[in-house]
């Protein structure tokens, strides 16, 4: 057997089966690179040509303009504006429903069929489209319960997006905190609420809000369902003030007035034929960019500097 | 300790005992409530779609909804068929697919099985950023640059609107999503089943295709699975370069809608509630809800199933 | 297959070998050093493995025995940081396996090795048997089918899954996938097999069984096994190397070594005062 295996390897040697292998790996490792480069390149050549067009574009007047006839005079004002309110809303309705959530299924959930509906749910959820989620909120939110196009409408829509990711963050969050801690807790006589408020949430919020400023990041982007309800694509206002000089000082009117998001625009620029508006789309667009960006760089960054601080 | 003091202690404490196993309940009741909020947004969802689109059909007949082969609601003769609007997504959804799983894939293979983890490390980040990117920036990208330049090089004839572009650029979209959730898959395929591959003789690639991917496949295929569900899924990009024009057609190259596209274009209009026009994007989004619970429970079922082998 | 004739790779000086010998010297292992990054975990090892004979290697946890295992096949060439020093002889080549001239697939291909843990591929028993066949290139089925039947007869799984050869290898229990990935390293006539603590993951009757089949392989091909049992290592194996720390402590015939051991940590470790 021994002597037949010597003949047969050194034959394949000779066949050069071995070289071959290893040219195969060459080659594959080749085009591994090339398509990550693929994508890579892609990437690039989206920000040049954003920059290309929209770079020019990009000033005081472009964020402090409505929009307007004229492609030089339109700016985006309410939209970034309007993104800034409807973000709040989101993050102040999205993530205490999230991390609550999340905070049941990891802790208090106990292994019945109801909690394997409400987990297949949430992973369920993560996965719809987001039109349907503005088909969502134009049926219930702004007919059946009448609150009309409008910021909160707007937020709470965004609010429903985001809570998958929110949830998931928490519940991946809370999982990485070792058992030691908890049985630590139990045994000086903490109760369970007093164990995740004292214990688990404070050590996993870095780790969460890395989850919600990505989940917030993509809410930033979203177009579709915003349009869905109705958000305008041309508004030539800005919605009532929240801070007032009369009595009682705060308002909030402005969450039930109409409102624009900073995609809207470039949407709505980008949909017009001829090329007059491409450079404000494309300004809109780097802004959108770059928002994004830091968002994702402030989340990694929390998630880089956290994971270094505290090591279980 | 004196009889007297214990006993007062003890008056004392089974109150604020009983407040406190309260205070659990109420809290745990609350947090309940949170978790059950999410199948309650299901809920709606489905009834919401189910019951606009059930006026919708007490209109329209479910049969002609299903096969007539022109989509013009807002005509004044108007005619209710979603095949061309189905055809779109479909077309953008295969061309999309066709870019991104096999560089997805091979994406995946590479960074797990052969790259060294300085490039793992400096690639991955860069592939969230890929999937992080607004949709509208990519709509953007797709009509303002991917079609001039096809125009200009291989396909001059293109027409300004076409599913090509918008097919290209959602595939590169979805390759984050395609080759993160496959690179975890191979990633827990135990490196002993490897060692046996490569301890027989085999190289890099072999052992990559012929163990590795085999043992990863179910996770693999719901990579595929919700990346499909992704495209189908997927508005704004198709909304800006492929066009809003419902056709039937399997050309590529023409303009087409998806359902998802005229969502948004009706939704730019002005349509009064109630009215069948109105009606008309609960039956698209129902539509489109179905399909992609299709695909989202068959990604679930693969995951699971894979998390159960290792 | 055409014999080559004796000549051609026979080793130059034939020292006068210490111990008897059945057939010659498989491999020759001089002043063998590894390093795993800056740890020395092998420290300038000399022996000799005598051709077609079971030598099994034992020692404590740590002592270096899986990494001088791993050696002869080059498995540590898979991850970075790691480096021979030394050589390791083959014959009848006398080449050299850690040397860097030398390809380690070519190495991997006509030395095998079982591992600790069962571990068959998922795919059918058939396509598991079959599968060093496949990635030589060999396709005929007729072949296949030969070697493959060979292969499982002779770790008696042959009459088991004869009838089930398209159902997945990992579908079998503990002790027959393992039988099953000992046929996978046979079906391509290997010269010499790598058996790192084979039984340690399996039951008693499992064990008895392999231990068999290995006495049955005895006579046919070269076998290096790890074992932290040291019953194990009387019952099975003509000679016996005693590690500890990275050093060859001790090295002779397995009766020798477990009666009278001629290194007091030796008997140390025979008589179970560490481990």
């Amino acid at each position: 057997m021994a002597a037949g295996a010597a003949t047969s390897v050194r034959r394949v040697r000779e066949s050069g089966l071995i070289s071959r292998k290893r040219r195969k790996d060459r080659l594959f490792a080749a085009l591994g690179l090339a398509c990550l480069a693929v994508a890579l390149a892609t990437l690039a050549l989206l920000v040049v040509s954003l920059a290309a067009d929209g770079l020019s574009r990009l000033s005081w007047d472009f964020f402090m303009s409505y929009p307007s006839r004229f492609a030089s005079r339109a700016g985006v004002l309410p939209a970034w504006v309007g993104s800034v309110l409807v973000l709040a809303v989101t993050a102040l309705m999205g993530i205490p429903l999230g991390i609550a959530a999340g905070i049941y299924l990891e802790e208090y959930a106990p292994k019945n069929w109801l909690t394997d509906i409400i987990e297949i749910n949430v992973t369920n959820l993560a996965g719809i489209p987001s039109i349907i989620y503005g088909l969502l909120a134009l049926g219930l939110f702004v007919y059946a319960l009448n609150l009309g196009t409008s910021i909160l409408t707007g937020g709470l829509t965004l609010a429903l997006l985001i809570l998958p990711v929110v949830i998931v963050a928490t519940r991946e969050a809370i999982r990485a905190i070792p058992m030691s801690i908890r049985e630590a807790a139990y045994s000086v006589g903490s109760t369970k609420w007093q164990l995740v408020s004292h214990h688990l949430l404070p050590y996993s919020t870095p780790s969460i809000m890395t989850g919600v400023i990505i989940g917030l990041s993509r809410a930033i982007g979203e177009t579709a369902p915003l349009i869905t309800i109705g958000a305008l694509t041309f508004i030539a206002f800005l919605p009532a003030p929240p801070i007032q000089p009369e009595f009682p000082f705060v308002s909030f009117r402005w969450l039930f007035d109409p409102f624009t998001v900073l995609p809207i625009p470039m949407f709505n620029w980008v949909s017009r034929p001829g090329r007059d508006f491409a450079g404000n789309a494309a300004a809109a667009g780097l802004v959108l960019l770059i928002i994004t960006l830091a968002m994702n760089a402030a989340a990694i960054y929390l998630r880089y500097h956290f994971r270094k601080r505290i090591k279980w | 300790m004196p009889m007297s003091e214990a006993r007062a202690g003890d008056g004392q404490v089974r109150p604020r005992r009983a407040a406190r196993r309260m205070g659990e309940r109420i809290v745990e009741g609350g947090l309940f409530c949170a978790a059950l909020s999410s199948v309650l947004i299901t809920l709606s969802i489905a009834a919401i779609l189910i019951y606009e689109s059930v006026e919708f059909f007490r209109h329209i007949p479910l049969s002609l909804f299903l096969t007539d082969t022109v989509w013009t609601p807002l005509f004044a003769e108007p005619r209710y068929g979603i095949l061309p609007l189905l055809c779109g997504t479909l077309l953008s959804s295969f061309v999309a697919m066709a870019v991104a799983i096999p560089l997805g894939l091979v994406s995946a293979v590479y960074l797990s099985e052969f790259a060294p983890a300085g490039v793992r490390e400096a690639v991955k980040p860069v592939l969230e950023i890929l999937s992080g990117v607004p949709t509208v920036v990519y709509g953007y990208f797709a009509l303002l640059f991917v079609t001039p330049l096809l125009q200009a090089t291989i396909l001059p004839g293109l027409p300004g609107f076409n599913v090509l572009s918008a097919g290209l650029v959602m595939g590169i979209m979805i390759i984050p999503y395609i080759s993160s959730i496959s690179e975890d898959a191979l990633r827990a395929v135990p490196m002993e089943l490897r060692e046996g591959s490569f301890a027989m003789g085999a190289g890099r690639l072999e052992t990559s295709f012929r163990v590795a991917v085999p043992a990863a496949m179910s996770g693999i295929m719901a990579a595929f699975v919700l990346g499909i569900s992704r495209a189908v899924g997927e508005t704004m990009i198709v909304a800006i370069a492929a066009g809003q024009q419902p056709s039937l057609t399997l050309d590529p190259r023409e303009p087409a809608a998806t359902i998802t596209a005229y969502i948004v274009q009706v939704a730019l209009g002005d349509l009064p509630h109630g009215s069948v026009g109105y009606q008309t994007i609960f039956a698209a989004g129902l539509m489109l809800f179905l399909i992609t619970l299709a695909f989202n429970v068959a990604g679930y079922f693969l995951r699971r199933r894979f998390r159960e082998a290792y | 297959m055409v014999e080559k004739p004796a000549q051609a790779g026979l080793p130059k000086a034939e020292p006068a070998p210490p111990l008897p010998e059945e057939g010659g010297i498989k491999a020759e292992v001089k002043n063998l050093s590894f390093y795993y990054g800056r740890f020395q975990a092998l420290k300038g090892l000399n022996l000799k493995i005598t051709k077609n004979a079971i030598t099994a290697l034992i020692g404590p946890s740590g002592c270096g025995k899986s990494t001088f295992l791993r050696c002869f096949n080059r498995m540590h060439d898979l991850y970075p940081g790691n480096r021979y020093e030394g050589e390791i002889r083959l014959y009848p080549d006398d080449l050299n396996v850690i040397g860097p001239e030398v390809d380690p697939i070519e190495m991997r291909m006509r030395i095998g090795m079982v591992f600790q843990k069962p571990n068959p591929f998922p795919k059918s028993i058939y396509e598991n048997v079959v599968y060093g066949l496949r990635i030589r290139g060999v396709r005929d089925r007729a072949t296949l089918d030969a070697r493959m039947e060979e292969a499982l007869r002779s770790t008696a799984l042959w009459e088991e899954v004869k009838d089930r050869l398209s159902s997945p290898g990992t579908a079998l229990s503990g002790g027959q996938q393992q039988r099953l990935c000992i046929a996978r390293a046979l079906a391509t006539g290997p010269e010499m097999l790598l058996f790192d603590e084979p039984t340690s993951a399996l039951d008693p009757i499992s064990t008895a069984s392999i231990e068999e089949l290995m006495q049955r392989l005895e006579g046919r091909v070269t076998i290096l096994i790890v074992t932290h049992n040291m019953q194990q290592a009387a019952r099975v194996s003509k000679f016996t190397a005693f590690m500890y720390l990275g050093e060859l402590v001790e090295f002779g015939e397995t009766g020798q070594v477990f009666t009278v051991p001629r290194n007091e940590r030796t008997s140390d470790y025979i008589t179970g005062r560490f481990g």
